[in-house]
């Protein structure tokens, strides 16, 4: 690995100002799961490493019933898994989080992570989509706020401006009868990269949707959002003919390409297949709250 | 070369200081500067879990995490699983059930099963599965490392 390096800031100020400090070539280091590989590979060759493990405010996780959530950027994924908070009330991001890696990978990784990491594949980031998440960026300039469908801007990149972070992941407090839930599809049981992955966060009102947002994983250059779907959703009962028919609508909104783990055709079944059951389990779930 | 860092650190109890260059990974850092060498090399990807270590008593990749990064952690390795000449149930277990063959990923599956362990002294076949998915073996196969595990948990609740 090349020579860089290494700081391990206790505020987001000093973060913030070492990562403006040089340039391009300064990076965030999380987990380090997959930057660490990155730079083995020299994919990626930073020459200053800003380690934000040591930021209280990134590492909390807090929950208030009318301010909603504010997840530290670097919580790690297994913390996450063990918040009574987190599988309360975001059960299905949290089982997206739980779905990374093995637990030595999960010991370390984290949401803002996978989120800066921006992969199109990447576990969380559907989930997010589906609850409306949005990041919360700290930087030379101060601070903003960007949906995280609007944070992505192609296969391993994103919105962020030199000397920026994302500190906290924040997510509005689901209304009454609110769920979420996460299923992706692998090639193994466990511990690969998604071929599709689907999050969908359900409101009922009676037996009716009254909100609806679905996230897609691993079928276009970014983590989408499936309006379609989820629009023709609003005021109908939620049931295995109408989450077929949304599935077929997340469908065209799913613009995959073949690869060694699926082609570009059983991608977009699967996405309709995965939709349908994210909703189902959503819906399932909106009902016990 | 790179200034060397002086990182201060807990390992298998005893307060450590060492020096590593920033790209030293913990795993080079055990194996190259502290002479542990316990830890095994693998994949260097986070995929087979040979170098697994206790960070803070969770399972980690040492591989991925560099040695700068101990600071202020507690570390613990295979090498702190027995005390002094008495084997850890674990090894003991994994001994007497032969649950090795090469022996590679040994250290890796010792220290993800100790973490199991702490957090969970009886747990399920399935949880133990589940606590191993992190650690690949390519000689013995996972029934007799499994074994040795459920084995273990019973002899350390004195079962």
């Amino acid at each position: 690995m090349h020579e860089f390096s290494y700081e391990a800031p206790t505020t987001v100020d000093q973060a913030v100002k070492l990562l403006a400090s040089d340039g391009d070539s300064a990076r965030v280091i999380c987990g380090g799961t997959d930057l660490l590989i990155q730079m083995r590979n020299a994919v990626r060759k930073p020459r200053l490493l800003v380690d934000v493990k040591g930021i209280p405010e990134m590492r909390e996780i807090s929950f208030d019933a009318k301010a909603g959530l504010k997840l530290g950027a670097a919580v790690p994924c297994i913390e996450i898994h063990e918040s009574q908070v987190m599988h309360r009330y975001y059960p299905g991001l949290t089982e997206a989080a739980h779905l990374i890696g093995s637990l030595q990978i999960q010991s370390r990784a984290s949401i803002g992570g996978n989120l800066c990491n921006s992969s199109p594949a990447a576990d969380t980031s559907p989930a997010l989509l589906a609850v409306g998440a949005i990041a919360k960026i700290v930087g030379p300039a101060g601070t903003r706020e960007v949906p995280v469908e609007k944070f992505f801007t192609g296969p391993g990149t994103n919105v962020l401006q030199k000397g920026e972070l994302v500190v906290q992941i924040l997510i509005p407090p689901p209304a009454p009868h609110t769920a979420d839930r996460y299923i992706r599809m692998i090639p193994r049981n466990e511990m690969d990269i998604a071929i599709v992955g689907a999050g969908a966060c359900v409101t009922l009102d009676g037996d009716k949707v009254a909100a609806a947002r679905i996230g897609l994983g691993a079928v276009a250059p970014t983590p989408i959002l499936a309006p379609k779907a989820a629009e023709y959703l609003i005021g109908k009962k939620l049931d295995e003919k109408t989450a077929e028919r949304a599935g077929e609508l997340a469908r065209e909104s799913a613009s995959p390409i073949d690869d060694m783990r699926g082609t570009a055709e059983y991608r977009r079944h699967v996405v309709g297949v995965l939709t349908k059951r994210a909703l189902l389990g959503a819906a399932e779930r909106a009902r016990q709250n | 070369m790179s200034k060397k860092q002086l990182v201060e650190t807990t390992i298998n109890g005893e307060p450590t200081e060492f020096l590593c260059e920033t790209r030293q990974s913990l795993l080079e850092s055990l194996r190259d500067v502290l002479g542990l060498t316990g830890s095994k090399e693998g994949c260097l990807t986070g995929d087979c879990g040979a170098c697994t270590v206790l960070v803070d008593g969770r399972p980690v990749c040492s591989c991925l995490m560099l040695g700068v990064e101990a600071r202020g952690k507690k570390i613990t390795t295979v090498e702190g699983l027995a005390e002094g000449t008495q084997l850890h149930p674990l090894q003991q277990k994994f001994l007497e059930d032969a649950s090795l063959q090469c022996g590679i990923c040994t250290p890796g599956f010792l220290m993800s099963a100790k973490a199991l362990l702490d957090r969970n002294p009886n747990p399920t076949e399935a949880e133990i599965r589940y606590a191993l998915a992190g650690n690949l073996c390519r000689c013995t196969g996972y029934d007799k490392i499994v074994r040795a595990v459920m084995n273990a948990a019973k002899v350390m609740q004195g079962r």
